[in-house]
């Protein structure tokens, strides 16, 4: 499956000499758009947040899958990369900065550290032993730091798994 | 610059020389510089010396630390003359590792003090007359040392 594939509308368009018309499912549409436009926060901790920072610039340019724009405050982004070490005093503020996303959110721990701890496992006594102690964790990315290709695979698995969530239907359930 | 250079001492003057200000020195050659070993108690007045004697003039503290060998800890002073351009490394033993204290330097360089508080911090060396003595890095009601060889604590896994 081709980037055009991963971009295409999902659905069917039928065209007429008028125009045309097409026939989706509107969970498949809501999913379709959000995971094209995933904003994530501009948070990063130490060295993966580097290669982070490669993966946005001109490069590899996440923004060709979607992930536009890097928001400043926790409010407006609905994901988080987990770019590095978290030590026991920055997990407070992360699990703040997590709690303060709206909702649908998702959390990518990138390296490492976030899966693990990492290098600082044994022999430490500040290094938090993978943030899914913290807050809940959608991909893994291994590596010290991962490339950017890895990062961008991630992403694109992320992109995947909110395609096949029926968030919306869910919500309809809710009420 | 050429005048500088001219001032700056070498290894076996800077010897002569601090052992005017303080007999009883011993040195280290070994290392990248001039290494000096005073007990603690006479650190102020040497370190008075060491910064206003006008051919050592050491200016500037660069860099500040401690070590735990288990049955002491060593304090290490990495001073260095930016009129001179002259570096020498003095050590001064703290024998007492339960409660181990040693004066500030803070009165002589000012950079002292953080760096003071890190040591603190890390190693649990009281300083005496230091302005603000705290925990710089970690959280106020922290319980140890961690960079003291005998720390130990929950979240710690041994290798």
């Amino acid at each position: 499956m081709g980037l055009k594939d991963k971009l295409e509308f999902p659905g069917q368009v039928h065209e007429t000499p008028d125009g045309g018309f097409m026939i989706t499912k509107l969970d498949d549409v809501i999913n379709w758009a959000r995971s094209n436009s995933m904003w994530p926060l501009a948070f990063g901790t130490s060295c993966c947040a580097i290669e982070m920072m490669h993966t946005v610039n001109a490069k590899y340019d996440w923004s060709r899958f979607g992930f536009e724009v890097m928001r400043a405050t926790p409010r407006q982004a609905d994901l988080i990369i987990v770019s590095g070490t978290i030590v026991m005093k920055m997990a407070p503020v992360l699990k703040r900065l997590y709690d303060q996303m709206p909702e649908p959110r998702y959390v990518i721990a990138m390296g490492a550290c976030t899966i693990s701890g990492g290098p600082f496992f044994y022999n430490t006594y500040s290094v938090v032993k993978g943030i899914d102690h913290i807050i809940p964790v959608d991909v893994f990315v291994p590596g010290c730091p991962p490339r950017p290709e890895a990062l961008l695979h991630s992403m694109i698995a992320l992109q995947e798994k909110i395609k096949n969530d029926a968030y919306f239907r869910k919500q309809v359930d809710k009420k | 610059m050429c005048e500088i250079h001219k001032l700056k001492m070498t290894n076996e003057e800077l010897k002569n020389s601090f052992a005017q200000i303080f007999p009883a020195v011993t040195f280290d050659e070994t290392g990248e510089f001039l290494t000096a070993f005073i007990p603690s108690e006479a650190l102020l007045p040497v370190m008075k010396e060491l910064r206003s004697k006008k051919e050592l003039y050491f200016d500037y503290l660069f860099c500040l630390t401690c070590v735990d060998w288990k049955d002491h800890l060593m304090m290490v002073y990495f001073l260095n003359s930016k009129t001179h351009n002259h570096t020498i490394v003095v050590k001064a033993k703290i024998t007492d590792t339960i409660n181990p204290k040693i004066e500030s330097v803070y009165d002589i360089w000012k950079t002292a003090e953080l760096n003071e508080d890190e040591i603190f911090d890390l190693f649990g060396v009281n300083f005496l007359n230091h302005p603000n003595l705290r925990r710089i890095f970690l959280e106020d009601d922290w319980v140890g040392y961690p960079l003291r060889k005998n720390y130990v604590d929950e979240h710690m896994i041994e290798l």
